[in-house]
């Protein structure tokens, strides 16, 4: 095919003078910057994606119960009526050690050394959909007065909607700026036009289709837009591992041991970045071809 | 090959129709005629040309080439049968950033044919043209004959069945126009349908022929 082509069209010759009416700055340039937006939006959603995901894995499926400091007796005694209950999979009492390192961003060593009077908390998983909170809390309450349970189901899916949100808004941004670059490539491709609106009607006069006079700007316009997307995905790649660096600690599984900066870059951003210069060059090849296409119209 | 039932065209002037350039013209030329086109300055003679083109659709009345009415066909039936015309234009229209050759070649490369076929066809009509050592120039760096001269090779590489030259001679000196004439007879005589249109009353002289005569956008006379 390609042979094919160049036996029949010599690959420089430029009938329309393109290479001068649709430049190879400014179009790649506004490009970039779009590709940078755009892998800017996809590491925001890859993120939030990401975020939501572990929360909702680590977190969902768990209550915290607080037994007031002053029933430390009591505490053994809830463990125990937890276990009993159906629903529940685990439920351990934090050590005071555990219970430190928690409290330490907030306190600092001072929490124990101050000997506070500390709740016990006791971290419960749940099998299945777990038991009724209420009923619980009321029979906990009854056995150690004060006992709270606290379900961070609530609270997980808060924040699992807010990075769904977040989310949802990448994508729309993402879709925003691949809109604006159809803009820039179909403003471009016009002024190209109207700067060769003579070779085009002398080119249409010697029996040119509109396929042909489209393929022209199209291929310019995908070989533009392909270059502008690169050049922002490369731009985009220094600042997305940075960021990738930076979340890696809140990603990572527990205990594991923090992914390098490289590998810790989610799925999504690893298929979306190449995704970029192609995508680019798509919008190009088709706002080119559809902006082409409509302007030939006025020609008989 | 050509036929014309009241056909009539305007400009538009500011996106409303302007003054008619043509009006009521009928006639029709039989497949490998000839025909001059005659008349002054502004009685329409580009503007029928432009017509028979496929430039233009007319604005009113039926325009049959190649036996299909331009007026009803869709877009994309035209770009065919404006591969079967060369027209030659009064202002040239080369393109300025393409050397002669490739301004010869542009046809036949827009028609598809191979790298070899456009080299051998496009060298020889220059050559033949007498710019076979200007091959390479471009329109900027040709005399105003010269250009004339690439403009016509371009019209007629491809070996049109239906060649318009409008003002053809305009830049040529005497021999030249002779040799042109040499050329057009010749394509005529390989059976193109041909039209001619000119001012210059002594090429008509010396080579009579039937002529359609315009004035003020109408036909005067066809014969
Ligand atoms: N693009 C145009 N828009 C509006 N009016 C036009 C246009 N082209 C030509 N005309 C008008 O149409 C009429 C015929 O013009 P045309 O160019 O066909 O004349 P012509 O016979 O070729 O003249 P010449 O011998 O000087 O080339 C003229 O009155 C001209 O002003
Ligand atoms: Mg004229």
């Amino acid at each position: 095919m390609t042979e094919h082509r160049r036996r029949r069209r010599p690959a420089r010759f430029d009938d329309l003078g393109l290479r001068r009416a649709l430049g190879d700055r400014m179009l790649p340039l506004l490009v970039a910057a779009m590709a940078f937006l755009a892998a800017l939006a996809l590491a925001g959603s890859a993120g939030a994606a990401a975020l939501a995901r572990h929360w909702q894995e680590g977190a969902a499926a768990a209550l915290t119960v607080q037994v007031p400091a002053d029933g430390t007796a009591g505490a053994a005694a809830v463990v125990a009526a937890l276990l009993a209950t159906p629903g529940i999979a685990a439920a351990q009492a934090l050590t005071d050690a555990d219970l430190a390192a928690l409290l330490r961003p907030w306190l600092g060593d001072a929490g124990s050394a101050a000997g506070l009077h500390l709740p016990a908390v006791i971290a419960v998983r749940l099998a299945g959909d777990g038991p009724d909170l209420a009923a619980l809390q009321t029979r906990l309450a009854a056995l150690a007065p004060g006992t709270l349970v606290e379900s961070h189901g609530v609270w997980v899916q808060r924040l699992a909607m807010l990075a769904r949100s977040l989310e949802a808004c990448a994508w729309l941004a993402l879709g925003v700026v691949a809109a604006v670059a159809a803009s820039v490539v179909a403003v471009a491709t016009r002024a190209g036009l109207a700067a060769r609106r003579e070779a085009i009607e002398i080119v249409h006069g010697l029996g040119a289709t509109d396929g042909y006079i489209a393929r022209r700007f199209a291929g310019r316009a995908t070989w533009l837009a392909g270059a502008g997307g690169l050049l922002g995905a490369l731009a985009a790649l220094p600042v997305l591992a940075a960021l990738a660096n930076l979340a890696a600690p809140f990603v990572a599984t527990q205990g594991a041991a923090p992914l390098p900066p490289l590998k810790a870059l989610p799925l999504l951003l690893v298929g979306g970045l190449p995704a970029l210069p192609l995508g680019a060059a798509a919008i190009g090849f088709v706002t080119a071809q559809a902006t082409v296409r409509a302007w030939l119209r006025r020609l008989s | 090959m050509v036929r014309l039932e009241g056909v009539a065209l305007h400009y538009l002037s500011a996106g409303r129709p302007g003054p008619e350039a043509l009006r009521d013209l009928s006639f029709s030329i039989p497949e490998g005629g000839f025909r001059w086109l005659l008349g002054a300055s502004g009685a329409g003679k580009s503007s029928l040309l432009r017509l028979l083109h496929l430039a233009v659709r007319p604005t009113r009345g039926r325009l049959a080439v190649f036996d299909t009415d331009v007026g009803r066909a869709r877009r994309a039936e035209l770009p065919a049968l404006r591969r079967r015309i060369g027209m030659v234009f009064q202002d040239f229209r080369l393109l300025p950033h393409l050397s002669a050759f490739d301004n010869v070649a542009l046809p036949l490369r827009i028609a598809g044919r191979t790298e070899p076929q456009v080299r051998a066809d496009a060298q020889e009509m220059l050559r033949w043209v007498g710019l076979a050592r200007r091959m390479a120039a471009l329109p900027s760096q040709l005399s105003g004959g010269e250009q004339q001269r690439v403009a016509i090779a371009r019209a007629v590489v491809g070996r049109p069945s239906l060649l318009l030259a409008d003002e053809p001679t305009g830049n040529l000196d005497d021999g030249q126009a002779e040799r042109l004439m040499l050329l057009l007879q010749e394509m005529n005589r390989l059976g193109a349908t041909v039209v001619v249109a000119t001012h210059n009353a002594a090429l008509v002289a010396r080579h009579p022929g039937p002529a359609l005569r315009l004035a003020e956008g109408r036909l005067l006379g066809d014969d």
